[in-house]
């Protein structure tokens, strides 16, 4: 029974893929193999993606949650499912905003939020407005695409690690030019420490973050029809005016990916506070996740670490979640 | 069409600026790298006064560069290898097939792929140490542990643009392999991987310079022995001072395959991104 269903299917592997609509194949054939053989190479080409899914992602998130009900210190390290569970303890401590560890997470909240509004905003202007200036072809079009997309190639701590020393108090080429040169400041300032690093903090992510908006904008230029233009410009539109009538309304798709893939990615960096500061970063640029990585692997206090990265979570799936809803309704009038 | 003046003006001043913006960096990068630390430790010099190449010889004694350049190629190389061969087949079961689960695994995909990488740090650390205690398996610090954690950006990144730009590839292309003979593996390596290359490219080159640029993970996951570039670079500084003409050299010699390799590919990429990303 099993013999003769598989073999014809074996022998003839091409008329299992092209008999779909002929009686062919189930005349001579029982439903069940053909399914499971339509059913089941799916699920195969699919097996190490997901075994790999729930290595990296599935179970580390579900031990994440695990571990933010634990009191997990550095003693649990090398057991911790021995650390004594504590309930919503982790998140109590995490929340209270009159305690010091709540008063530092809030406060590092409102900073990621200030530092991804203005990063992101930088970011996006500059890449828009590359982006259109360099649709058109020109001189030295194709060398300043290159120029610019330098701060996406450069490794990030390589090139953090150069603006950290620009912005070094005495050795620093900003204070040189700052002090120095045009006397603008009375000393030379500091600003990788102090007030100042949340400003050091968003020109260092708006020059290596622009670029990729540059990318994905010059990607969505060029799905715009030439004819649109050429249509606008016989009925007298000038360039500005082609600008703020075809290009900006035709890249809305493209920003509406952008602006979120943005957003998720400076919440969440991580690489330009550690190279700039390091392990701890200074009160007016403690981002969320810099925090996290403090109380987790420098006070060893795993537990409130965890509970944090899960509120983080909740966050930034709440976030997404609304702007999708808001974006999609947006476009439900369109034919996209 | 000829454009006006305001626009050509608009044009030239911030194309300029921009440029001056990406660049100044560059420049303190290679300039610095050219002096003696004496210089570099003293007010900023715009013009080099003295010119030096050593620093390019010191680096190398320093700290153990080369051994950090080996560990994050093979790291990187690995990361990307895996995930893109994993995702190639994952996307091509999402794009061509009708399947149960598929919602669940592409909105897993999706989602996982927002996650900050702290969220994995910590139970990753966990379960590589404990994996180590129990069964002796030292994933903690080893390469193979820090190309894992490595799969938690690049897995779900590939395979979310690659659905998309398998999805630009024409069924009928691989309904037509198939009636000449090919199996569905068959006509995924014969029509449809060839058909997606620049986005395959896109894919790989992002999973490369990213796994090439990690702080997080290589910070906690390496050992002296498997240290990688990003952290080996802070070896540079010292209880006393930084060797900040060294650093700029590494961090030139580390940059310059990297940015030369991405320049000679970023159309690949652009072309990946419309397809994939942007539709």
């Amino acid at each position: 029974m099993t013999a003769t269903a598989t073999s014809p299917e074996a022998g003839t592997p091409a008329t299992g893929g092209t008999s779909r609509g002929t009686g062919g194949a189930r005349r001579r054939l029982p439903r069940i193999p053909d399914r499971i053989r339509r059913g089941g190479l799916p699920y195969l080409l699919l097996l190490p993606a997901v075994l790999l899914e729930l290595l990296i992602h599935i179970v580390p998130m579900v031990i994440g949650i695990v571990m933010s009900f634990r009191q997990l210190t550095q003693f649990f390290i090398n057991n911790w499912g021995a650390a004594p569970w504590t309930g919503l303890d982790n998140y109590r401590i995490a929340v209270d905003f009159d305690a010091p560890i709540g008063e530092a997470l809030l406060h590092s909240f409102l900073v990621t939020c200030v530092f991804t509004f203005f990063s992101v905003g930088f970011a996006w202007l500059l890449g828009t407005a590359a982006a259109i200036l360099l649709q058109e072809s020109f001189r030295g079009r194709g060398i300043l695409r290159a120029v610019f997309l330098v701060p996406y190639a450069l490794p990030v701590y390589a090139a953090v690690i150069t603006w950290a020393f620009m912005f070094q108090r005495d050795n620093g080429l900003i204070n040189h030019v700052l002090h120095d040169q045009l006397g603008i400041t009375d000393e030379p300032s500091f600003w990788l420490i102090g007030d100042n690093s949340i400003y050091t903090l968003i020109i260092v992510s708006v020059w290596k973050g622009w670029p990729f908006a540059f990318l994905m904008l010059m990607a969505g230029l060029q799905n715009i029809p030439r004819e649109l233009y050429e249509a606008a410009s016989i009925d007298g539109a000038g360039i500005w005016q082609q600008i703020r009538r075809i290009t900006l309304p035709s890249l809305r798709p493209v920003n509406q990916v952008l602006v979120l893939v943005l957003f998720l990615w400076t919440f969440n960096d991580f690489n330009t506070p550690y190279v700039l500061f390091g392990k701890s970063a200074p009160e007016s640029a403690d981002l969320i996740s810099i925090h996290i990585y403090q109380s987790s692997f420098v006070t060893w206090n795993f537990g409130t670490g965890s509970a944090m990265s899960v509120l983080l979570l909740l966050f930034l799936l709440l976030v997404t979640a609304v702007y999708l809803f808001l974006t999609s309704r947006g476009r439900k009038g369109s034919d996209v | 069409m000829a454009a006006p003046q305001s626009f050509l003006w608009t044009r030239r001043i911030v194309l300029t600026l921009l440029a001056g913006f990406v660049l100044l960096p560059v420049y303190v990068m290679v300039s610095s790298s050219l002096k003696p630390l004496q210089d570099v430790s003293g007010k900023f010099q715009w013009i080099p006064s003295t010119v030096t190449v050593q620093p390019y010889f010191d680096i190398w004694k320093t700290v153990p560069l080369a051994k950090y350049f080996v560990n994050s190629l093979i790291v990187a190389v690995s990361a990307t290898v895996l995930s893109v061969t994993i995702a190639v087949f994952a996307a091509y079961a999402v794009s061509r097939y009708a399947f149960r689960g598929k919602r669940v695994f592409t909105v897993t995909v999706l989602s996982t792929q927002m996650f900050p990488g702290i969220l994995f740090l910590l139970p990753l650390f966990l379960i590589f140490v404990n994996i180590g205690s129990s069964t002796g398996v030292a994933l903690y610090g080893s390469r193979g542990g820090l190309i894992l954690t490595y799969l938690t950006f690049s897995l779900p990144f590939s395979i979310w643009m690659l659905i998309g730009y398998f999805d630009s590839i024409p069924r009928d292309l691989d309904e037509a392999a198939k009636v000449d003979g090919c199996g569905p593996v068959g006509a995924l390596f014969r029509v449809v991987v060839p058909a997606a290359v620049p986005g395959i490219v896109a894919v790989s080159v992002y999973s490369f310079m990213t796994a090439w640029g990690e702080v997080l993970f290589a910070s906690v996951m390496t050992n002296d022995a498997t240290r990688t570039l990003s952290v080996g670079l802070q070896g540079y500084a010292t209880q006393n001072d930084v060797y900040w003409n060294q650093v700029m050299a590494a961090s030139l010699v580390v940059s310059v395959p990297i940015v030369v390799g991405f320049l000679l590919l970023q159309r690949y990429l652009v072309a990946g991104l419309t397809a994939g990303a942007v539709k």
